[in-house]
Formats: C-alpha cells, sequence, structure tokens
C-alpha cells in the first residue's frame, strides 16, 4: 500500500499501527480515527472560506465592474485575514430579550448542518464515508441548515428575524421537492445512492444523460442555500438582514462561513452527481488528483452561483413560489418518469448509446417546455393585456361625494 | 464495555432527557427543539443498529417536519410563546394512570418475550436495495405501498381543493 496509490489508507494504517501498538483496543482505535478523519474535513473546509470568500468578492467585483479587495497582500489576498482579525476583536451583543441558548445555538447548528454533508463527499477514489444512502443523507442534513435559520430567527425576538425565518422554512419546503426529484435522475441512472457509486458510474458525465435535471438541481439548491436571486430570507430591502440582523462578532462569522460554505458545497454536489466528481485522466495512479480534479469541477459550479449573485436581481417570493410548485416540480417529476421508462429501454445500447438518447429525450422535453411557456405566456397576455382596455378598471370616481342615488348604488 | 455500548448509553440518556424537557418546558419552541433532540436520538439508535436507511429517513421526514411545526408554535399560539398558565388540564391523574398502566405493560412484554442475546444474522450489506425491491416487488409490499400513495395522493388533492382560491366570475 503506496502513499501515492492510497494516500489516506496507507496513513490512516500508519496512524492504527501507532495507536494500537500503544496499547489502545481496536474498537477505541478505529473510533479515534473516524474522529480525527471527521476533525480533519471539517476543519479544512472551514479554512478554505477564508479563500472563497476573497474569491467572491473579487468576481462579485469584476461583475459590478470595481477591482475588489487588491490592497492587503497580493491580489488583495490576505484581504481576508485582515477582516477575520477585525471580526475576531468585534463584541458579541446579545439582545436583552434574547432566548440566549437557542440564539447562540442557532449558528452553530446552521454550520453543522452544512458541515455533515462533506461526510459523505467522494474526495478521492478512496475517501469519504461510501454509505448507500449518501445521496438522500445529504438532504437529510440539509434540514438542519434550514433549522439553524428558523432558531436563530425565532430567538433574535425581532419582528425582521421573524419573517426571514418563515420565509426561510416556506422557501425550503418549496425547494426541497424538486432537489430531491432531481436528485433522484443520476441515482437511477447509476443505481445506487452512494456517492461513490454514482461516480463510479459516471464513464460519462451524468450532465450529458440529463442537462435539465442538472438544471433543476442547480437552481432548487441555489434557492435552499438562499443565495440571489432567492435570498428572500435575507432581503436587506424590506427585512434589513433577516436572521442574522441581531448578531455581531464571531457568533454572525459563523453564520458568514456557512454560507459561503454551503454555496460552494452544492457546488461539490453538483459535480459529484452530475459532472464526474473526481474522475479525470490519471486518477487510477495517483488518487490525490482526484481531489484538484473535483475541487476544479466545484469551483465552475461555484463560479456560476457566483454569477447569478452579480447579476440576477431578486425574485418576489410569489414569484419564487410559483417557479418552484408550478413549474420545477412538475418538470422534474416528467423528467424522472421519462429517465425511468427510457433508461429500461436502451440500457443495452452501451454507455454513448444510452447517454446519446438520454440526452434526445431532454432535447424534446426542453423543446415542449419551452412551447408550453410561450403558450402560457401568450394566452396571459391575452387575458391581461399591459395596455389597460377599456371597462377593465372601475371608473374613475368624481372626486366630490355626490349623493347616492337608488340607480348608482349598486 | 464497547464503544458502541457506550455511545448507545449516552444516546440513551440524552434521548430520555430530552424526552422529559418535551413535556415538561413551558415554552412551545423549547418544547419542538427537544422534541428534535428526541428524535434525533432515535435516529442515531437505528444508525447504531445499522439500520442506515430508516435513520436517514428519520431525520428527512420528522426533524424537517420539527420546522414546520416551529411555524405553526410561532404563529397560533400568544404572544412571546411563553404561556404562564398551568401546564396541566384537569384530567392529569387520569392521563398519569394511563400512562404508567401503558410504561408498565411495555416493560412487562420485553420482560415475557425470550429476546435473543445476540443478532440471529448479520445485517445484509445492500439492505436498501432489498428493501426497495420489496416495496415494488408482487411477492412484497407493493398492495400497501400503493394503497399508502394513493391515500397520500387523496390527502394532496384534498389540500390543493381546500386551498383553492376560486375566481369571481
Amino acid at each position: 500500500m503506496g502513499i501515492l496509490s492510497q494516500p489516506v489508507g496507507a496513513i490512516a494504517a500508519w496512524l492504527q499501527a501507532l495507536l494500537e501498538g500503544w496499547g489502545l483496543a481496536p474498537g477505541l482505535t478505529k473510533v479515534i480515527l473516524y474522529l480525527i478523519g471527521a476533525g480533519l474535513v471539517a476543519t479544512l473546509v472551514q479554512v478554505w472560506v477564508i479563500f472563497l470568500i476573497w474569491f467572491e468578492r473579487k468576481i462579485i467585483g469584476r461583475f459590478q465592474d470595481r477591482l475588489g479587495p487588491n490592497r492587503v497582500g497580493p491580489y488583495g489576498l490576505l484581504q481576508p485575514f485582515a477582516d477575520l482579525i477585525k471580526i475576531i476583536t468585534k463584541e458579541v451583543i446579545i439582545p436583552a430579550k434574547a432566548d440566549k441558548p437557542v440564539y447562540l445555538l442557532g449558528p452553530i447548528v446552521m454550520d453543522a448542518g452544512v458541515l455533515a454533508i462533506w461526510a459523505v463527499i467522494p474526495l478521492m477514489p478512496m475517501v469519504g464515508m461510501d454509505t448507500n444512502i449518501a445521496a438522500l443523507y445529504t438532504i437529510a442534513v440539509g434540514a438542519f441548515a434550514t433549522l439553524g435559520i428558523l432558531m436563530s430567527g425565532w430567538a433574535s425576538n425581532n419582528k425582521f428575524a421573524l419573517v426571514s425565518a418563515i420565509r426561510t422554512v416556506a422557501q425550503m419546503v418549496a425547494y426541497e421537492v424538486p432537489t430531491v426529484l432531481a436528485l433522484l435522475v443520476p441515482v437511477l441512472l447509476a443505481g445506487t445512492m452512494s456517492l461513490q457509486g454514482i461516480v463510479k458510474a459516471q464513464h460519462v458525465w451524468f450532465v450529458i444523460f440529463a442537462p435539465l435535471a442538472f438544471l433543476i438541481y442547480f437552481i432548487a439548491s441555489v434557492a435552499e442555500v438562499g443565495r440571489t436571486p432567492f435570498d428572500l430570507l435575507e432581503a436587506e430591502s424590506e427585512i434589513v438582514a433577516g436572521f442574522h440582523i441581531e448578531y455581531s462578532g464571531m457568533v454572525f462569522a459563523i453564520f458568514y462561513v456557512a454560507d459561503f460554505l454551503h454555496a460552494f458545497t452544492i457546488g461539490a454536489l453538483a459535480a459529484v452527481l452530475f459532472l464526474g466528481g473526481w474522475r479525470g485522466p490519471g486518477v487510477e495512479a495517483f488518487p490525490l488528483l482526484g481531489i484538484v480534479y473535483l475541487w476544479i469541477k466545484a469551483f465552475a459550479v461555484y463560479f456560476l452561483v457566483v454569477w447569478a449573485r452579480g447579476s440576477l436581481p431578486r425574485v418576489r417570493i410569489d414569484q419564487m413560489m410559483n417557479f418552484s410548485w408550478k413549474f420545477l416540480t412538475p418538470l422534474a417529476l416528467i423528467l424522472l418518469v421519462v429517465a425511468a421508462v427510457l433508461d429500461h429501454f436502451v440500457i443495452g445500447l452501451g454507455v454513448w448509446g444510452r447517454a446519446l438518447s438520454h440526452l434526445a429525450a431532454n432535447a424534446v422535453v426542453a423543446w415542449l417546455v419551452l412551447q408550453y411557456l410561450e403558450h402560457y405566456d401568450r394566452a396571459r397576455a391575452r387575458q391581461r393585456p399591459m395596455v389597460a382596455q377599456p371597462g377593465q378598471y372601475p371608473e374613475a370616481r368624481p372626486p366630490a361625494p355626490v349623493e347616492t342615488s337608488p340607480e348608482t348604488a349598486s | 464495555m464497547t464503544v458502541m455500548q457506550i455511545v448507545f448509553l449516552i444516546t440513551a440518556v440524552v434521548t430520555l432527557f430530552a424526552a422529559f424537557r418535551v413535556v415538561t418546558t413551558p415554552n412551545m419552541v423549547h418544547a419542538a427543539l427537544w422534541l428534535i433532540v428526541t428524535l434525533f436520538g432515535a435516529a442515531v439508535f437505528y444508525a447504531l443498529l445499522q439500520a442506515n436507511f430508516l435513520a436517514v429517513a428519520q431525520v428527512v421526514v420528522y426533524i424537517g417536519a420539527i420546522a414546520i411545526l416551529m411555524m405553526f408554535v410561532i404563529m397560533l399560539t400568544r404572544r412571546e410563546m411563553r404561556d404562564r398558565g398551568p401546564q396541566t388540564g384537569k384530567q392529569w391523574p387520569w392521563a398519569a394512570v394511563i400512562a404508567a398502566a401503558f410504561f408498565g405493560g411495555l416493560v412487562w412484554l420485553s420482560q415475557q418475550a425470550a429476546l435473543p442475546a445476540a443478532p440471529q444474522a448479520d445485517v445484509p450489506k445492500d439492505s436498501i436495495a432489498q428493501l426497495g425491491q420489496a416495496l415494488v416487488s408482487p411477492n412484497g409490499f407493493v398492495i400497501p405501498f400503493e394503497v399508502a400513495s394513493v391515500l397520500l395522493l387523496a390527502a394532496l388533492i384534498g389540500a390543493v381543493y381546500l386551498a383553492w382560491t376560486r375566481h369571481q366570475s
């Protein structure tokens, strides 16, 4: 077992031998190794957020025709560290009427929910908890992030925070459905819910099999994270800052970290489910390359999230709800049925035949959807023309009060 | 004592304490949050029994739904969600008697039943695939599965019908 072919396995075996050499029981050693692994992953991805903050500020700066941070360090790379030191020195203010334990637990629960997803993400061919429920698990622990927002929104004892929490729940309930349905398409194509198994099944990336499912998954998970254009939970023009309005200092920073990490995590998940995960040239020989490939793909999706944030306006809440319930959910259901039925007939065609027939089916569905949307749009335009028609609105009343006669009283 | 037993004991203590707090805390939202701890403890028990799918389903269904429950609590209860009134109704002695009898019956049953000391067979490696096939196979549970689906569909249509705003025409 060489360190290059199985880096993590080799280190784990060495550590296990070391710990057992000290006279620890094998069961205890296993638990210690699990704890080390979990702590390592959780710490590394959170430290990674420092870079993500720089990246996002820089990209958003470019989108807004600015330079972004460029004073501290080369290309402003040390700016997040300066911010970090600043935020550590700030006082953590807890409102007098806040529910203190719940108030402090809120950000922790949210961050934990995001970190828990990383337990099942396959970073390399041999790494990651390889369980056959991983895909469902990512949805399950995602609920904790919502719960954290709800807890902090309620415990702040602030009406804006509470409104934000209520919006969060509505958004989560609405967008969890299309997320799960779109997630089922790669699960169906791979025949397993294990993320490692899904990556291994992608001789051809699933984004070629199911581009529409990828789009739905991407949109719905952006909405679940609460990024623009779905950032109604912190709409600063309506409810100031939403759930984190009462938070300051490091407690606020936990929200900040969780938000950035969640956005990157959906990038990693989309990469694993649709873009081949750690697959790439030379991975069989050097598994460490897998983590590089996964990171590049996750970054590509993350860039899309930032792009959307830089260029799209916020949607209204009724638009958001309609979009999920009346468009994304039915479309995802149709796609799931189409994929299931089609796959039954084309499974013997070889990898590329199967991929191309799925792609063709997706194109047909996309064309039908566009036709339907155009039809719907025209029908709506006929119903509610942009120019007011005679008789559409009640006649303007005369300004002076007039005596009501029996004829006009109706 | 193995590590698994220690994990089990810690989880059991936490779950029982949280369940106790669910019914004793005067704050409704706190009760909902303690309920989350209780349900999560149950999920940990499932995971310890290697019923991974059941554990995750527990988290998805129950803990995901708790958020909705909290919404009801926030929107339907009085200001600040802190009712200072008495926490027990008139019939609490009867409820206590029935609860005690139920608990006693459960203890008696578990004493009576001849439980095997060790599991008789290992948990199959890919239990979720077997579960999925059992749910749709004619020899398995396809009829109960479909009946449950129809029931849920009926509930869905009923909810849509109730929430339907009729256009004034």
